[in-house]
């Protein structure tokens, strides 16, 4: 397929004059188009992924209707083999370049007690994990096999996260396949044995309620029963995952914030009812639950919710936002997202096909991901100097994770990527973030290394609207910037003096 | 000191507010004749001010004690647990007796020494001179005159002595127009925009009942728009709700009807009375206060408690006012009912957004001394600064700051002074400690000789104004925009958590940006300073080198180099809190010291795991 066959006037309006702004936008970025003609000219509206909202006057209404058309068929294309990423060929970018920069034997550790399994070599045991993974260096690749049978998707316990502090682990997977009649499964029961390395307790959090959990064995599911599991404690944290509950907090969110003439009480009354910082709230919640349990209680973790792929992944990664410093420099954090939700299987391409405006019927889009980066700005404001990243850099994810000149979150699973040749024909984000001139844009002054646990308040008092990205386009931020500029301007003004201070304590030295 | 029964109590707890597992500290309580005293088993001091209680209660009793919840104006809320229960009687009878004084000269501010010279005490009071003021305004000009009619306070006796008005308005014009006027408060000069030629004009409802006319009141604000050369027309504000001021005609008072008056421009801008405001208040602090508050509980709550829509109605009005002098060159006069509380605000407010200097350091003081004090904002009745009538009692003067802090936070950089300068002003005008905010009118402070037998606040926050500083403020910037134009659509408007939990520390950013980047140009400021010494040492070597090499010179620059290392290795972590080191200005008195050290210690990543942290139910 020819894309030009979906154009049909290039160019309305004759020629462009000299000197005119130019505005580029990605097309698949569109979220919504909507038209209305007046006369012999017509609007159109674009809505945008990223937010925004343009309006595009066109004279004459056949162009206007052929513009539409067109920017309607490109935005919705549907095979990820016609997405930009692929025609993408920027001068000063080499194809290959942060692809790799996350190996999973980089964070791997050579202990006794893990090992890196490559079962999932060509993705057969588990369609939707990487092809290697760290399990437990007692369980091997057939016992694998059979838990995979065992769990949804094949998504038998990994291990998510080591606290090196003291050696606790964090595990995720899909939920057990015990179903009405409690099935078990030895290798798992052995598994989940083993990597508490003979701690004494470890804890389930499952991302279900009690209820949902006990109701998912009539579909074939469940959580894991106390008597099974020796050592094992199941706490239940109901969290949104996927699907329209989610979507629609979204959505209704948007709707408020780009509603200007809304009375107080009825922007309170709206903010309420989209039950988006609820959802900020239960994630950061739940993540926090997990961290203590490391942390305060020593013990292990496993968490799941049904698939694995969604709310497991939240919670997963934000508690390493919370615990582990190391995840809250620029390109820790690349790494987090590279580990705990690329190559985790979080299914990108289903989730972000739509944004908050689309009029399409909502199949599996759920925006869990920007949940995530919401919740990691809480953190960020809640601690202004732990992290090394600024809200820009949320943002710019924000934005490529719906439509994307990079490869990177194409797709929903390694597997998918394989097939696709994603890497290899396509440009990583990561290498465009990490040429210096772009990570400067990226990096919070304010910064500076901060060995210990951040732990969030969690108070509706403490949790702010992201104001950031969800009245981006609605109002000015003139003066908010500018003042970042000047906290920029004044941290950097205070390394000078430092230095000169320091050339001049050595002209005295030597002496 | 007849109503302390006991002045101590051991092994008394101190519950957290919002921790979940009733965590405590055990400590002594000591009743002062003024503080109510906590001292922890690790040293820490709590202080709370008798004048700052609002409200005392006894629980009921339980196993471990007697419950004794003490609600402060300053929005900290401490829960004690006294071992037994008669002590908890006596502490509870004691503190009623003491939170609510009967006599002016009960109040802290008479006891209040903070070991000054008469002469510095003097100078203090000096410090804001309002006829200074209005010279730097530009009045009296060709159109505006000093009026000497309510010298003696003969006709207005909550006005200030002296008064502004048109210079064509004669005494009989303000006589007959104060008669006209409730409680005599007619038509005065509040603020002059000196490049537009428009005034910002004050009074109170004239009883017009339903259609009484008053031909010196019609002459006065004639006098009034024909003071400002640049426009015939005015605009009429008056801050309350329409249906508020129909109502009032009945009881003789009311609006002005526009036919009566020429060339006026009437609006209404719908601001709620102080009756309103104060349930408001209420019902936000009750919700704030809920252990466990879920996201949606606490939307729907501050929604149901109407408080930031009661903010935004105010700020509002001062957009229209502003924008009426600014974009239209019209002159303005603000009233509401007694013109005393809506008008205060919007007034003072207005002014805000429309010169800079009141954005400075001593401008807020300048306006608050202007707007709020020598016009009869009853601060003595709104913060219940004596045993009164509760319905008296209303947050006006708080709204007032919440405005501002909401405009520091759309506009960082155009504010000298930061959040806790506001917080701190707060903590005064309910502490009692200082003569500025005591009584209600200019005529009752100078019949308590305020002056004479107390300090006035503000010598205290200039000398402590480093900490009041806003780092980011940028003068200039302020002059080339000098109108603020605040974006006041709803989403704007936030909940001000450093208000109303101040005290609730696990609710606050564990890091402050403000804190750093004060230390910073702090830092480097003694950093400039050493580098200039070190190159004037330089210099001095050389020259020594040149006459003789002794070893004697290089030991004198060795201490400034250590120091110098030090700096240089120190984190950009903050040494203290300076937005939550809000309390008495008597440092010594204090909790700043108790706020330094636990910061200091703990400032990193507040570990402990409070509240918030969803609790493990295993």
């Amino acid at each position: 397929m020819e894309f030009s066959e979906l154009i049909k006037t290039a160019k309305p309006g004759g020629d462009g004059e000299q000197g005119t702004v130019e505005l580029w936008l990605l097309i698949r970025n569109v979220d919504a188009v909507e038209k209305r003609f007046a006369s012999s000219s017509g609007t159109i509206t674009l809505k945008c992924k990223d937010l925004r909202v343009l309006q595009l006057e066109i004279p004459g209404m056949e162009e206007c209707l052929n513009i539409a058309s067109s920017i309607e068929a490109l935005s919705s294309v549907e095979s990820v083999m016609m997405m930009y990423p692929f025609f993408y060929r920027p001068h000063s970018m080499k194809l290959e370049q942060g692809w790799h920069l996350y190996l999973p034997h980089h964070y791997y550790q050579q202990t006794s007690a893990w090992r890196l399994s490559s079962v999932n070599r060509d993705f057969a045991t588990c369609s939707t994990y990487p092809s290697a993974i760290i399990v437990p260096a007692i369980v091997d690749d057939e016992a694998l096999r059979k838990i995979a049978r065992f769990r949804q998707g094949g998504r038998f316990p990994v291990l998510s996260y080591y606290h090196k502090k003291n050696q606790t682990v964090m595990l995720r997977s899909g939920q057990p396949l015990m179903g009405p009649n409690k099935k078990r499964c030895q290798e798992d029961e052995l598994l989940l044995k083993a990597a508490l390395c003979g701690r004494a307790r470890g804890f389930v959090i499952d991302t279900r309620s009690a209820q949902a959990a006990k109701q998912a064995r009539m579909t074939g599911g469940g959580s894991e029963p106390k008597a099974a599991y020796l050592g094992w404690k199941r706490l239940h944290r109901p969290l949104e995952s996927r699907g329209r509950p989610l979507q629609e907090s979204f959505m209704k969110l948007v709707e408020a914030c780009n509603d200007p003439s809304l009375g107080m009480d009825r922007w309170l009354s709206k903010l309420e009812s989209s039950k988006w910082l609820s959802h900020v709230k239960a994630a950061l919640s739940t993540a926090c639950l997990a961290a203590q349990c490391m942390e305060r209680e020593e013990a292990c973790v496993l968490v799941h919710g049904a698939e694995g792929t969604d709310t497991t992944l939240l919670v997963t990664a934000l508690a390493q936002v919370i615990l582990d410093p190391d995840c809250r420099t620029l390109v820790g954090f690349q790494h987090l997202l590279e580990r705990e939700w690329i190559q985790a299987g979080h299914p990108f391409h289903l989730r972000c096909a739509h944004s908050a405006y689309s009029h399409a019927r909502l199949k599996q889009e759920a925006p869990v991901f920007l949940l995530f980066l919401d919740c990691v700005g809480q953190l960020g404001r809640q601690f202004p100097f732990s992290l090394e990243f600024s809200e820009r850099l949320l943002l710019a994810l924000f934005e490529n994770s719906y439509a994307s000149a990079y490869g990177t979150f194409l797709c929903n699973s390694e597997k998918e990527r394989s097939l696709c040749k994603v890497k290899e024909t396509t440009h990583s984000l990561w290498s465009w973030l990490n040429q210096p001139n772009q990570q400067k844009e990226y990096l919070n002054p304010l910064y500076s290394y901060n060995a210990l646990v951040i732990w969030p308040s969690v108070e509706p008092q403490s949790l702010q609207l992201w104001q950031g990205l969800f009245l981006q386009w609605i109002r000015s931020s003139q003066y908010l910037d500018e003042a970042w500029a000047e906290i920029q301007r004044l941290v950097e003004g205070s390394k000078t003096p430092r230095t000169n201070g320091a050339a001049h304590s050595q002209r005295l030295l030597p002496h | 000191m007849e109503h302390i029964r006991t002045t101590k109590v051991e092994q008394v707890k101190l519950l957290d507010r919002f921790s979940t597992n009733n965590k405590s500290l055990t400590g002594t309580l000591y009743l002062t004749a003024t503080h109510l005293l906590f001292i922890d088993s690790g040293q820490k001091e709590t202080w709370i001010l008798h004048h700052h209680i609002a409200a005392v209660e006894k629980l009921a009793l339980t196993t471990s004690g007697c419950p004794l919840v003490i609600q402060c104006k300053n929005f900290r809320i401490v829960h004690f647990i006294v071992p037994r229960e008669r002590d908890c009687h006596d502490i509870y009878n004691s503190l009623l007796q003491l939170s609510r004084p009967v006599r002016y000269d009960e109040l802290y501010a008479f006891s209040y020494n903070p070991k000054q010279k008469e002469s510095e005490q003097v100078k203090g009071w000096q410090l804001i001179d309002l006829a200074e003021e209005y010279k730097r305004m530009g009045v009296p000009n060709t159109n505006w005159q000093l009026s000497d009619a309510n010298r003696d306070y003969k006709i207005c006796e909550t006005y200030p002595r002296e008064l502004y008005v048109p210079r064509i308005a004669s005494k009989p014009i303000i006589v007959g127009s104060s008669k006209f006027r409730s409680k005599g408060r007619f038509p005065v000069l509040s603020y002059y925009h000196r490049d537009k030629e428009a005034a910002i004009c004050r009074c109170s409802q004239p009883l017009s009942g339903f259609s009484a006319r008053c031909l010196e009141d019609e002459h006065m604000l004639q006098a009034i728009s024909k003071a400002n050369p640049a426009n015939r027309y005015m605009y009429v504000m008056d801050t309350r709700p329409k249906l508020n001021a129909m109502a009032n005609r009945a009881a003789g008072k009311g609006y002005e009807n526009e036919d009566n008056y020429s060339n006026i421009r009437f609006q209404f801008v719908g601001i709620e009375n102080i009756h309103v405001m104060r349930s408001s208040l209420q019902k936000l602090l009750e919700v704030s206060g809920i252990r466990g508050l879920s996201v949606n509980d606490f939307l729907s709550g501050l929604e149901n408690s109407g408080w930031l829509r009661h903010i935004k109605a105010v700020l509002d009005a001062a957009v229209v006012l502003a924008k009426a002098i600014v974009v239209e060159n019209a002159s303005v006069l603000v009233h509401c009912s007694d013109g005393w509380d809506r008008t205060s605000q919007v007034c003072s407010l207005g002014a805000l957004l429309l010169d800079s200097y009141y954005r400075t350091i001593k401008g807020f003081m300048v306006l608050i001394e202007k707007d709020w004090i020598s016009f009869g904002h009853k601060f003595s009745d709104r913060c219940c600064q004596l045993d009164g009538d509760l319905k008296e009692i209303s947050p006006v003067f708080t709204q007032f700051l919440e405005c501002v802090w909401n405009l520091t936070e759309q506009f960082p950089q155009a504010f000298e002074y930061n959040e806790a300068f506001l917080l701190q002003i707060h903590e005064h005008v309910h502490s009692c400690q200082f003569g500025n905010f005591l009584g209600n009118c200019q005529k009752e402070r100078e019949e308590l000789r305020l002056r004479e037998k107390t300090y006035s606040l503000w010598p205290f926050l200039l000398d402590e104004q480093k900490k009041y500083l806003n780092p980011l403020y940028n003068p200039d910037l302020s002059q080339k925009h000098t109108l603020l134009e605040p974006n006041t659509v709803s989403l704007n408007f936030k909940f001000w958590r450093n208000m109303y939990h101040q005290f609730d520390r696990t609710m606050h950013p564990r890091q402050s940006v403000f804190n750093l980047i004060m230390d910073m140009s702090e830092q480097n400021k003694q950093l400039e300073k050493d580098m200039k010494e070190l190159e004037a040492k330089i210099k001095v070597r050389n020259k020594q080198q040149n006459a003789v090499l002794t070893k004697e010179p290089l030991q004198s620059v060795h201490p400034t180099l250590k120091t110098q290392c030090f700096k240089k290795e120190q984190p950009l972590l903050p040494a203290n809190d300076a937005i939550r080191t809000i309390e008495g200005s008597n440092t010594a008195d204090n909790r700043y010291s108790e706020y330094m050290e636990e910061f200091s210690k703990a400032e990193p990543a507040v570990v402990s795991l409070e509240y918030g942290v969803a609790r493990m139910t295993c």
